[in-house]
């Protein structure tokens, strides 16, 4: 059993979030088969490109219902955090459900190009996930969770949108948090420290 | 809003950070982590590698510095130069890059660009244009910049290749325009006004940076993210310096 394991689907920035891990000391081991999903006592899923392209990765491995009946510490991260809804705007296919509510597509304008990409002030941030009230993150993404019960941090970015989650062990960054500096930092602490 | 993202871009040869833009007559400045720790401390919200061996001789990328950087930095950076396959992309992206950019081979190929966007996201494929303004004004995209002797024409407008490029799936335009590059007279504000009023994408702009001043005009150009080389390179601009300036200004900066 793996005390950190990192879901290594193929594609996507597995290798960033594994690096943001080793620098503070952790030894992230890199999963793709159902048991060690089971069995990780803190198990990351990092977001590759395409919630579609993902879930179809996660179904053709056999992990959608591993992943479901995780009860330990679990951290979706950007595309990683959007499948721990129900639905999105980007695919037909429906995500794990683990969190109400549907991803939507960003809408730009002239002040809020799309994809988001950069550094925005997050709002309204709970205790116990290592972020500050306004501190700035990196985004980004072209799709975005509601707010929620469950939001930990907010994000205003064509509308209100959910930045970070948090339902029991269940976490979620819309941010990436391997590439957000000292408050990244921070946040990935919290997760191992929970 | 997102903090206006100041952006030092490195030249790098067989892993090292080299100055002169010209393949041939480039002399190594340092070594690339030491240079990626420094901009980072200094503040820098994000940097961009452009290989200009893999560009120059169509050799594949070497990707161990891409690694180091990767290892050592906590805000994100892209790599540029001679991708031009999803099989290379990938490996960038493997040793813990998070965007990767495309210039010349979206041109011979725009296929290319949906490829990436497929594979990775469009928030991973930044598009590269090299324009030229031409005597009669208008806005030409150029190939083949790394070397000035196999530059030419591209036969292409920049507004509508910058259209093209982000409808086949670039989530990011950084728009280099070659007749300010170098000479830090400031960045070519008309195009880069013409060029985010065009595209949903974010535009960075890029050739021109000599003051403070002409970072704040393209952000308020609509510009989200100003690239430059020389001005940080030489330490003519300190990035501190720079974000205190475009605070005083009204501008959202990282902190």
């Amino acid at each position: 059993m793996s005390a950190l394991a990192i879901l290594d689907l193929g594609y996507g920035n597995v290798e960033s979030v594994r690096l943001g891990f080793v620098r503070l000391g952790a030894e992230p081991v890199l999963v793709r088969d159902r048991r060690a999903v089971e069995n990780a006592e803190r198990l990351v899923v990092p977001g590759v490109g395409h919630a579609g392209y993902a879930m179809e990765r996660l179904e053709a491995h056999g992990l959608v219902d591993a992943l479901k009946a995780r009860v330990r510490p679990t951290l979706g991260i950007c595309v990683g955090m959007q499948l721990l809804f129900e639905a999105s705007d980007e695919c037909e296919r429906p995500l794990l459900g683990l969190l109400p509510g549907r991803v939507a597509a960003l809408s730009s304008s002239p002040t809020t190009p799309v994809p988001h990409m950069g550094w925005t002030r997050v709002k309204d941030v709970a205790a116990g996930v290592g972020l500050e009230q306004d501190e700035q993150l990196y985004f980004a993404h072209s799709f975005a969770a509601p707010e929620s019960p469950y939001s930990v941090a907010s994000m205003l970015y064509a509308g209100r949108h959910a930045a970070a989650v948090r339902k029991d062990n269940l976490w979620g960054a819309q941010f990436h948090p391997e590439r957000s500096s000292a408050p990244g930092a921070r946040y990935l602490e919290a997760f191992l420290a929970s | 809003m997102p903090a206006a993202r100041i952006i030092p871009c490195l030249d790098v040869a067989d892993g090292k950070v080299v100055k002169g833009v010209q393949f041939r007559d480039h002399r190594v400045i340092g070594d690339i982590v030491e240079h990626a720790a420094r901009y980072r401390d200094e503040g820098a919200d994000e940097l961009v590698f452009y290989d200009i061996t893999a560009s120059a001789d169509g050799r594949s990328l070497d990707t161990d510095w891409i690694h180091r950087v990767a290892e050592v930095i906590d805000i994100p950076f892209s790599v540029a130069g001679g991708i031009d396959s999803v099989a290379r992309a990938e490996a960038c992206l493997a040793a813990g890059a998070d965007k990767v950019s495309v210039n010349s081979p979206a041109l011979a190929d725009p296929d290319l660009i949906g490829h990436l966007a497929d594979a990775f996201g469009r928030q991973c494929v930044v598009l590269g244009i090299d324009s030229f303004e031409d005597e009669d004004g208008t806005w030409r995209v150029k190939q083949f910049t790394g070397r000035p002797e196999a530059t030419r024409d591209s036969g292409r407008a920049m507004l509508d290749w910058a259209k093209e490029g982000s409808a086949r799936g670039a989530g990011e335009i950084v728009l280099n325009c070659m007749n300010r590059d170098g000479v830090r007279r400031g960045y070519d504000l008309a195009q880069l006004g013409a060029l985010t009023a065009c595209v949903e994408v974010p535009v960075i702009a890029s050739g021109g940076a000599g003051t403070p001043d002409h970072f704040r005009e393209a952000f308020e150009a609509g510009c989200s993210g100003a690239l430059a080389a020389s001005v940080f390179h030489d330490r003519r601009i300190a990035i501190g310096d720079l974000k205190a300036h475009l605070a005083a200004s009204g501008l959202e900066v990282r902190t």
